[in-house]
């Protein structure tokens, strides 16, 4: 008896073991994945010089300083090892009256740690006033090089990044913009791809199987087959400058949405359509109120990842809207404003953070949904 | 293709229309009237461009200084400068690659990074021993649904060669500043730092392909645990059978998109093909023809290359399926 319970604690000690490593490893790995995030927010509130400083902490942190207001007037002879040889130095403390001494953590023969303010610094001793008494005589700290004492940084983030980007890309007038064609071209997707999806699954007619293989294959064509002619015609007609070549399209049904709310259809039992219809119910009448009502998970599937999509397309707002600045959506101005601020890494930053955060709370808000839509179309792959 | 409509009662066929009976004849037109807008879309919105990129192939039409010229049929011109432009075919080393040559050697880089990684990274999820496996799996999605232009900063700011925090780590262990890799900027980097700026976007073929692991039936494990089967194994004649038309699927879908990738290299390096060419692929080229050199003709010309192209790939890719993409429907 006691044998088998000490191989099971064995085995279940050797579980544990297996599932602390996995479980470990995932985390770190987990960690690397999403490490741009803490990037771009720690970026986003730092000043061009804290990030670019060497050796600076990877929070905004403000390079403490210390301004000597002059409280001691006197002058000190030194004998300082300047890199091997003793020299004589000569400090004149009203020299350095009004000016702002670079604040070192520095740990003194007694023991203690202070922060103290560099008056002069060498590769073996250094030269500090105490802050805190200013009127004290200078001390000689001959604990090696300078550069390689901590320093006290102080946490201090600049929030007023966002409030530039907010204004330079008229934030307000892009996230409308941006809200305008998601939620039309939903509209669009939602009617037209409900309308095709319900054709493909509730009907039997020759041709049938064949348009949903075309339906199929356009998700592999290349858009740039299309692209030429369908630009040139929207110029031509004057569309090119606003919405509409973005939005009409949308209302037409893409193979995507159409795929998955087909699949989602046809899960669904027959009996109640046919139920419906030997009641006289028109195919439409059968759809709005049989359909749809039970297919609300893949129908807030397709809205979030259509959203989503709308969030993310790039190239549609690109070449029909360059001229028009102002009815961009975010991801356009984003590339544009890099192309401005490109070398200042917290304004990118900052208007990155100003991009993704709605499909990201969107995404914390709907992932089952996600899950969900991925599933309805995996499981016949 | 097949499977998409397999297990549907056949539908009749079409040469027994006329002779329909009214029944079935109304189930034709209701279905047709449902499907309408999606048949009418496709016309307009697919096959006539199409036809229309294919006639502009034939022909010269180019805008110079904002004034069209007089479009005229050229016949083959088109395709005689395209066999002969060195922009597309150039292999050679040591000079600025072709742009197709670019696409391809990306593509041996960032496919197979494009399919195994979201498949380690699904075996992981399906880890027994992995605690909050619903979490991790969420967490690892997530930044599927980040814009792509948001995405591309976010790693061009980790990436970047002066201010990154990769370089700054790389600095902290000792390499020295020259020998730092300079990313985007560097002809020996931008490949790696466009795969790992599309690492983010593995998230739905993780998810599929762990889908397609957790729909294995566990008597095929079992059956492979009595026969003595090691864990490698078992994955290779159990698992990878079972999921390969997930992979399959995954596999067409990042070929397809592979040689229309462009959008990248237009956003982080402004679609200049900087640095030394190594980033005008295939897809970008086409572009510039057309909305910078404003040269329609040549532009579809192109584009009628990539559409055949991509459908060759995809039928080679089709063919080869039978002898590794296992449908469990098909062989019971």
């Amino acid at each position: 008896m006691d044998v088998m319970n000490a191989t099971l604690r064995r085995i279940k000690i050797k579980k544990n073991l297996n599932a602390a490593f996995v479980t470990a490893f995932t985390a770190a790995l987990l960690a690397i994945y999403l490490m741009p995030f803490v990037y771009m927010i720690l970026t986003s509130l730092k000043t061009p010089t804290q990030i670019t400083i060497m050796g600076s902490p990877i929070y905004p942190a403000d390079i403490p300083t210390f301004t000597f207001n002059g409280e001691n007037t006197n002058t000190y002879t030194f004998q300082v090892n300047r890199g091997g040889t003793l020299t004589e130095l000569v400090i004149d403390m009203s020299d350095y009256a009004g000016k702002r001494l670079d604040l070192y953590t520095v740990p003194l023969p007694d023991g203690t740690t202070r922060n103290l303010a560099l008056v002069a610094g060498f590769q073996r001793e250094s030269i500090f006033i105490d802050p805190e008494n200013p009127a004290a005589d200078p001390i000689l700290w001959t604990g090696g090089y300078y550069k390689s004492l901590s320093r006290p940084w102080i946490f201090s983030p600049t929030w007023s990044n966002y409030a530039r980007v907010w204004r330079d890309i008229d934030y307000p007038r892009m996230l409308w913009n941006t809200f305008f064609y998601a939620f039309t071209t939903t509209i669009g997707v939602l009617v037209s791809c409900i309308i095709v999806a319900f054709g493909f699954s509730r009907f039997r007619f020759p041709g049938r199987d064949f348009l949903f293989i075309v339906l199929i294959s356009t998700i592999f064509l290349p858009g740039a087959v299309t692209v030429i002619p369908t630009f040139t015609f929207f110029t031509q007609i004057g569309w090119v400058g606003t919405w509409l070549p973005l939005i009409v399209p949308s209302f037409f049904a893409n193979a995507y949405d159409t795929f998955l709310l087909r699949q989602y259809f046809m899960t669904l039992p027959h009996e109640l359509d046919e139920a419906a219809m030997m009641d006289g119910a028109s195919p439409l009448r059968i759809l709005t109120s049989v359909i749809i009502p039970q297919s609300y998970p893949a129908i807030v599937a397709v809205t979030v990842f259509h959203v989503v999509w709308a969030w993310n397309d790039y190239f549609g707002p690109l070449i029909y809207l360059s001229t028009r600045m102002d009815l961009q959506p975010v991801s356009v101005a984003l590339a544009r404003f890099n192309g401005i601020y490109g070398q200042q890494p917290q304004y990118i930053q900052a208007g990155a953070l100003m991009t993704l955060i709605i499909p990201l709370i969107l995404f914390f808000a709907a992932q089952r949904f996600f899950v969900q839509g991925i599933v309805i179309t995996g499981v016949e792959k | 293709m097949e499977q998409l409509v397999r297990g549907l009662p056949k539908p009749p066929s079409l040469k027994t229309l006329r002779e329909m009976p009214p029944l079935a004849r109304r189930e034709f037109r209701n279905g047709m009237l449902f499907l309408s807008p999606w048949i009418i879309g496709f016309l307009i919105f697919t096959l006539i461009p199409m036809v229309a990129t294919l006639i502009f192939s034939f022909m010269d039409i180019k805008i110079t200084d904002g004034v069209l010229n007089p479009p005229r049929f050229v016949g083959l011109d088109n395709y005689i400068k395209l066999i002969h432009d060195n922009a597309v075919w150039n292999m050679r080393p040591n000079s600025t690659p072709g742009a197709l040559w670019v696409t391809i050697r990306f593509g041996l880089i960032a496919l197979p990074v494009g399919i195994f990684l979201p498949l380690l990274l699904a075996l992981l999820m399906n880890n027994k021993y992995l605690k909050g496996q619903s979490f991790f799996r969420s967490m690892f999605y997530m930044p599927y649904i980040i814009p792509f232009v948001a995405s591309v900063f976010l790693w061009g700011g980790v990436l970047n060669p002066e201010t990154g925090w990769v370089n700054r780590i790389l600095m902290s262990m000792g390499v020295p500043y020259e020998k730092l890799p300079g990313w985007a900027n560097d002809i020996n980097w931008v490949y790696p730092t466009y795969v790992i700026m599309g690492i983010w976007g593995i998230g739905n073929a993780m998810l599929t392909m762990l889908a397609g692991i957790q729909s294995v039936p566990t008597d095929l494990y079992d059956a492979a645990k009595v026969d003595g089967a090691g864990k490698f194994a078992t994955f290779w004649n159990v698992t990878f059978p079972m999921i390969s038309p997930v992979i399959f699927y995954n596999l067409t879908l990042s070929i397809v998109g592979l040689f229309q990738y462009f959008l990248v290299p237009l956003v982080v390096n402004a679609g200049t093909g900087r640095p030394g060419g190594a980033t005008m692929f295939y897809n970008l080229y086409l572009y510039k023809q057309f909305f910078t050199n404003q040269n329609m003709s040549y532009g579809s010309t192109l584009a009628w290359l990539l559409f055949l192209v991509i459908l060759l790939v995809t039928i080679v890719l089709f063919s080869t399926a039978r002898f590794w993409v296992y449908y469990a429907s098909e062989n019971p």
